[in-house]
């Protein structure tokens, strides 16, 4: 994989002693949608700050398509789009004007034609005359992320896109973010929403206490990571577990109607067939099977707990 | 060097001159005329000749200093404030940008508009009172210099101020005192010897001596002095705000 951000040994400390970035080493491949989870106070946001060049480094550095973002900023920082947590916004301005201010600030000449087009992909259009301050929150949004994509970045982060979003906003971000990606953008983006990590990124990584526990393929990830669980549901109730039955660390309903077996699918065996088989000795008579794979959000809280 | 972030900055704040039209220009217009009224025409009547000028046109230049000051002190500190305010700063901030050019952007624009400011109150001074000047181009060139390095004085002011009441603590509790005690409505040869004295360490007294130099070939202080003064104060402000980028003081973590 070729690398468009490089981050080695990132640290950032603060004057009161606090360590918000314990020395933070990713590597970001061009063209891909990279999700970072982790709860509030992570180091997600610092993390962002920091390659973008809001907050300075204690140590430590960073690379934005070969160019360090300290010695060579400009060209580092010319490749890079970034949408904030907060709706930060001057709110006299008009939305186009607005847009067109950060295409100017990031060094690209005025162009009317390809702000309008940038505008048309958030469905902004119909509100490119009206003053900011007159648009909903949804909006403002969208001209946040507008804004971000003025000067046509190669690498746009999104720092926490879905904080106080519905969902069908939620859902078109999502749309525009595949859209990105298909046309080579590199996307960064923080989250809280294990759903948002869950439906767009290739890899996630998860931080917490300033510390990259864990970066990975979605997939490989769920994959590895996951446990399934099969429920058994009787065809009439068991009062208790069958002493035949207990090697299995079975939990039983409390109703008594389904008993279920977690298993791991990474195991060389599941235990499924000796378990079915023992069970029909056992005398128990099954109505219905399900499996269900466990989401991202148990493998996450799972992680952050241990910790 | 980003010269469109440059054009950008300057064209916005340029921007938001216009909208605000009315305080921006009209204001200082309206209140110097009436400094004009009150001082050149009403009490200026009963006042000799000071220095070998009539009353009302010698505080035409020290009123134009007083207006370019103030409006270049508070346009440029809004101008970089309101950003901070609104969090629109982080855009400045992650933007390919040097200090140079933000400062350039943001300080130009706040000095044109002085400028403008300085040119509309000298005209409408033509209206009151019957002027000559004696040195134009050592007039617009003290003139541009005052608002250059005011606005970067407001600019540093916007930096450092975490609210709107310190926005506006600076320019009423030091340069106003400053720029009335400076000279721009009298000659400082009018204080007491001991006030004298204490008044050569006040910076605007050079500028508006100088100042009134170019409009009548008098001053109080010598026109060099003028001159080392407003290149001293520049330069401390730009090397102040060179500091502020380099070490991120109040704008970056």
């Amino acid at each position: 994989m070729t690398a468009i951000v490089s981050v080695k040994n990132l640290r950032k400390s603060y004057a009161g002693g606090f360590e918000a970035l314990k020395s933070v080493n990713l590597e970001i491949a061009e063209g891909e949608i990279l999700a970072l989870l982790g709860p509030n106070g992570a180091g997600k946001t610092t993390l962002i700050s920091t390659i973008c060049g809001i907050t300075s480094p204690t140590s430590g550095t960073v690379t934005v398509g070969g160019h360090d973002t300290q010695k060579d900023y400009r060209a580092a920082r010319a490749m890079i789009g970034l949408v904030p947590q907060e709706i930060s916004l001057e709110p006299f301005e008009t939305v186009r004007a607005s847009v067109q201010f950060s295409r100017g600030l990031f060094g690209k000449p005025r162009d009317d034609g390809k702000v309008d087009e940038i505008l048309a992909q958030l469905s902004l259009d119909d509100k490119k005359d009206r003053k900011i301050m007159t648009l909903s929150g949804g909006m403002k949004r969208r001209v946040l992320i507008a804004k971000a994509l003025a000067h046509e970045p190669r690498v746009l982060f999104l720092d926490e896109p879905s904080a106080g979003v519905d969902v069908e906003l939620r859902k078109d971000m999502w749309a525009v973010v595949a859209g990105l990606k298909a046309s080579g953008v590199t996307i960064i983006l923080t989250t809280h929403y294990i759903e948002e990590a869950e439906a767009i990124a290739d890899r996630v990584g998860i931080i917490a206490k300033g510390e990259i526990l864990l970066i990975q393929d979605k997939a490989e990830l769920m994959a590895q990571m996951g446990k399934k669980q099969l429920r058994i549901d009787l065809a009439a109730p068991a009062a208790e577990i069958p002493a035949a039955l207990a090697k299995y660390a079975l939990h039983r309903a409390p109703d008594g109607q389904s008993l279920t077996y977690t298993y791991d699918t990474k195991g060389p065996r599941t235990g499924i067939t000796t378990l079915l088989n023992d069970l029909q000795n056992a005398g128990l008579q099954m109505k219905d099977l399900q499996t269900q794979q466990s989401s991202l959000e148990d493998i996450f809280v799972g992680l952050v707990k241990e910790e | 060097m980003n010269l469109n972030a440059v054009k950008t900055i300057y064209v916005h704040e340029m921007r938001r001159f216009q909208r605000t039209i009315m305080q921006s220009l009209v204001s200082p217009v309206l209140s110097t005329s009436l400094y004009f009224v009150v001082f050149g025409a009403a009490i200026g009547s009963r006042i000799d000749q000071v220095e070998g000028v009539s009353y009302g046109a010698f505080i035409v230049p020290g009123l134009i200093m007083l207006s370019v000051m103030t409006q270049a002190t508070s346009n440029a500190s809004f101008g970089i404030y309101f950003p901070k305010f609104t969090g629109t700063i982080y855009e400045l901030l992650s933007a390919p940008v040097s200090f140079l050019e933000i400062v350039a952007g943001y300080v130009g624009a706040a000095a044109t508009k002085a400028l403008f400011i300085g040119i509309i109150i000298l005209v409408t001074a033509f209206f009151f009172i019957d002027i000559q000047i004696a040195h134009p181009f050592a007039m617009l060139a003290l003139l541009v210099l005052t608002c250059i390095s005011f606005s970067l004085l407001g600019f540093i002011i916007g930096i450092w101020a975490g609210n709107f009441e310190q926005l506006q603590l600076i320019p009423l509790l030091v340069i106003t005192p400053l720029v009335f005690l400076g000279g721009s409505f009298y000659s400082i040869t009018m204080l007491p010897p001991v006030w004298q004295a204490i008044t050569l360490f006040n910076p605007v007294v050079y500028l508006i001596s100088g100042f009134r130099w170019s409009f009548f070939g008098v001053a109080d202080v010598s026109i060099g002095m003028s001159m080392l003064a407003i290149t001293v104060f520049t330069t401390g402000c730009l090397a102040f705000i060179w500091w502020i980028f380099r070490t991120g003081w109040r704008i970056r973590q």
